[in-house]
């Protein structure tokens, strides 16, 4: 198989020594970890710059506590680090497990131009944004605790949730890691993982239904804390669904920014059908909408909602909830029936928003709405939130700089020869 | 008419009970436990706000059992009940003062420290167990084993555990109920300390026939209700009201469920799915992929007639 190699190919004849392929491998890790393109853009300057100044504020937080950058207090345990970085971050992860749901359990090829791309973005999320989490804790050297101690906190939902974060996070390295493989060009290796992948992905499908899930669970011990309006049995569950379009949504999202950033790293597969992919995506998170209007509807008569609508808290919930919930299914309903794919992706937007809202309402704002002191996050907690999404961005731009994420030419024909070669074999 | 106060207890929190458990469970209000699951009959504590005097010995006695700073105010200083204080990293039990409308002239005096429930929602919460339900009845923590992730704050129907957000080493305080004092076979410092009874330490059980005793006894001196005896599933330590609950700052809207069954269910579902997801996933799995190939080679069957 003649293929262009990443690594500087080995001296003709005989086999290359350890040495040289170690030495090769480290000039080529060097190689790939200098910067590719212009350094002094104004994405770069603007980001750099926030991160620089949120690692202060970092080693600010190590150094004095919590309350020397954050407004969290004894009323209000939980800020915007972990209502919007761990519980939004994690549910715009999504996409990743439903992607390969739909890839590659149910063998839907039209989404699998976008799927590398989405487990990429998944993995990361979880990376960056559950490892945000870390910054929140008080000791976080004692996160190991439940992993390794004498002491498994069984009845924790969080339990639950801080293994699956890690098991999770092994899994989507491993359906990511085929592509990582291709980059070195290891195809032995490639062809390994590769085999990993289906269990990863049913690993990881069952993981994801159990963790977006349990981070709705979490609220459950606090009924009497968050507003009826959004205190429910069936937190859970709207969690799990809303975590579909919410990750669907950032699919959207997350390729309007690419088809303009990486022009030259998309292939002509996904550039050609990246307006069906749009319609598909839209489909189906209209399909998790309704379920989840549903669910939303039961809890309005369950626990009869209407008394609290006529309420500050009642308005600002029909706000959410009409405006981010039913106004995005008409318009994703209006465009699938029109064919428009730029209003699928414009109603990605006020999904996602809207996924935002409701995230935060259940974990911060209608969280004791009922102090006379509420907590608003301060500048700090803020600043430190986007310097994690700027930290993020550079690392997926690093990686869809260097790595085949979109699908490109020379993969598909690999797998071209691959099956070629076995029906010659076959044929034989 | 007459409604006796056991059976509106009864049906009220019944009613409380299928309310907050989605109706699918029985209540749990009238029979909370007062034993450990090993049997050992729990420890109590018995708050009379009608005898307590504000004169914050036990505050003292809690300060020095627990070797906690000073503070800047002495205990003896009366401005402190100007405002309602609330416990914090380094302050485990207070005494608030509230208005009487019976008697303007003595007002009600409450403690606030942890209610060491029966069936705490912190350790449920907690993911290492560094809060730990001992089977005296004490809610004690591991500092060792905490990470400081707060869910026991989120968690807490009573607000209790404090987090020292000003130390870049945090730990959660709260009261302890004097574990170790216990374990040597003393009592809590502030039932020791309590110079007119009302901090009453004793068996649960017992505390409860002393409760029941005085409210039935007197009527007028009693609102007619042992606040912890139901509440989140019953509580360690119980209160004896001088005024409705709502006013002397307790909370009425906790609901007679035990916390850790407001997760339970979700708990339970876990396991389910991890059987069930990965077998519905790779069957459908092999079903599409069997499917596809077929449809396959009945397309190239197609092609070659």
């Amino acid at each position: 198989m003649a293929k262009q190699s990443n690594v500087a190919a080995a001296p003709a004849g005989g086999a290359p020594t350890f040495g040289q392929v170690a030495r090769e491998t480290i000039r080529f890790f060097l190689s790939e970890l200098k910067p590719k393109g212009k350094m002094l853009t104004p994405f770069n300057i603007i980001t750099g710059g926030i991160i620089l100044a949120g690692l202060v504020m970092i080693v600010i937080r190590f150094a004095f506590g919590l309350s020397s950058v954050s407004n969290l207090s004894q009323n209000y345990p939980w800020g915007i680090w972990i209502g919007f970085d761990v519980v939004t971050g994690v549910a715009f992860a999504g996409g990743a497990y439903v992607l390969c749901f739909v890839v590659h359990i149910l063998k839907i090829k039209k989404f699998e131009p976008i799927v590398r791309v989405t487990v990429l973005n998944g993995f990361l999320a979880y990376v960056f944004y559950a490892g945000a989490l870390l910054l929140d804790l008080g000791r976080p050297w004692n996160v190991i605790n439940p992993i390794i101690g004498n002491a498994f906190g069984l009845s924790s939902v969080l339990f639950l949730v801080a293994w699956h974060f890690l098991l999770y996070m092994i899994c989507e390295f491993l359906e990511f890691s085929p592509v990582v493989a291709e980059w070195l060009n290891w195809p032995k290796a490639r062809r390994i993982l590769m085999g990993l992948s289906t269990g990863a992905v049913i690993f990881g499908i069952t993981l994801s239904t159990l963790h977006q899930s349990g981070l709705g669970a979490l609220f459950l011990l606090a009924p009497s804390k968050i507003h009826p309006l959004w205190y429910s049995h069936n937190i859970p569950v709207m969690f799990f669904v809303s975590s579909v379009f919410a990750g669907l949504s950032m699919v959207m999202i997350e390729s309007f920014f690419t088809q303009k950033a990486f022009k030259d790293r998309i292939g002509h597969e996904l550039h050609a059908a990246h307006d069906s992919i749009l319609l598909g995506l839209g489909k189906g998170a209209v399909g998790a909408l309704f379920a989840y209007i549903f669910i939303k509807l039961i809890d309005f008569v369950h626990y009869k909602l209407w008394v609290h609508l006529a309420t500050p808290m009642g308005y600002w919930y029909l706000f959410e909830l009409v405006g981010f919930v039913l106004l995005p299914t008409a318009l994703f309903l209006k465009a699938i029936w029109d064919r428009n794919p730029r209003l699928v992706q414009f109603t990605a937007f006020l999904t996602a928003a809207g996924v935002i809202l409701n995230r935060l309402n259940v974990s911060v704002i209608a969280f004791k709405w009922y102090e006379t002191v509420r907590y608003y996050p301060s500048w700090m907690e803020i600043w430190v939130t986007l310097a994690i999404i700027s930290m993020e961005l550079w690392v997926f731009r690093w990686v869809i700089n260097r790595m085949p994420v979109f699908g490109e030419e020379h993969e598909v024909v690999e797998e071209k020869t691959a099956e070629d070669l076995e029906v010659i074999t076959w044929k034989a | 008419m007459t409604i006796s106060r056991r059976n509106f207890l009864k049906v009220a929190g019944a009613a409380g009970g299928v309310l907050l458990s989605g109706g699918n469970r029985p209540a749990h209000a009238v029979t909370a436990p007062q034993t450990s699951e090993g049997g050992v009959e729990f420890n109590g504590m018995l708050i009379d706000t009608t005898k307590c005097i504000g004169c914050r010995a036990c505050e003292e006695a809690c300060n020095e059992a627990n070797n906690l700073p000073k503070p800047k105010v002495s205990f003896s200083t009366e401005s402190v009940f100007e405002q309602k204080r609330d416990t914090t990293p380094e302050v485990f039990t207070v005494v608030n003062r509230f208005p009487n409308e019976k008697k303007p002239d003595q007002p009600i005096f409450v403690r606030k420290e942890c209610m060491h429930c029966n069936q705490p929602a912190c350790a449920s919460a907690c993911l290492c167990r560094a809060m730990e339900k001992t089977k005296e009845a004490a809610v004690i923590y591991h500092k060792d084993r905490c990470m400081g992730c707060r869910y026991c704050m989120i968690a807490c129907p009573f607000d209790i555990p404090k987090f020292q957000y000003d130390s870049p080493t945090p730990y959660v305080w709260k009261c302890i109920f004097c574990n170790e004092r216990q374990q040597r076979g003393e009592q809590p410092a502030c039932s020791e300390a309590c110079p007119t009874g009302a901090t009453l330490f004793g068996k649960k059980r017992d505390l409860l026939e002393i409760a029941r005793t005085r409210v039935y006894g007197e009527q007028d001196r009693y609102v007619q209700h042992i606040y912890g005896e139901h509440e989140v599933g019953g509580t360690g330590w119980l209160f004896l009201l001088g005024a409705p609950a709502e006013k002397l700052g307790l909370k009425t809207n906790l609901g007679t469920t035990p916390y850790p069954e407001l997760t339970a269910g979700f708990l339970y579902g876990v396991p389910l799915v991890f059987v069930l997801w990965p077998s519905l996933l790779i069957g459908l799995n092999y079903l599409i992929k069997d499917t596809k190939e077929s449809d396959k080679k009945e397309a190239t069957h197609g092609e070659a007639e």
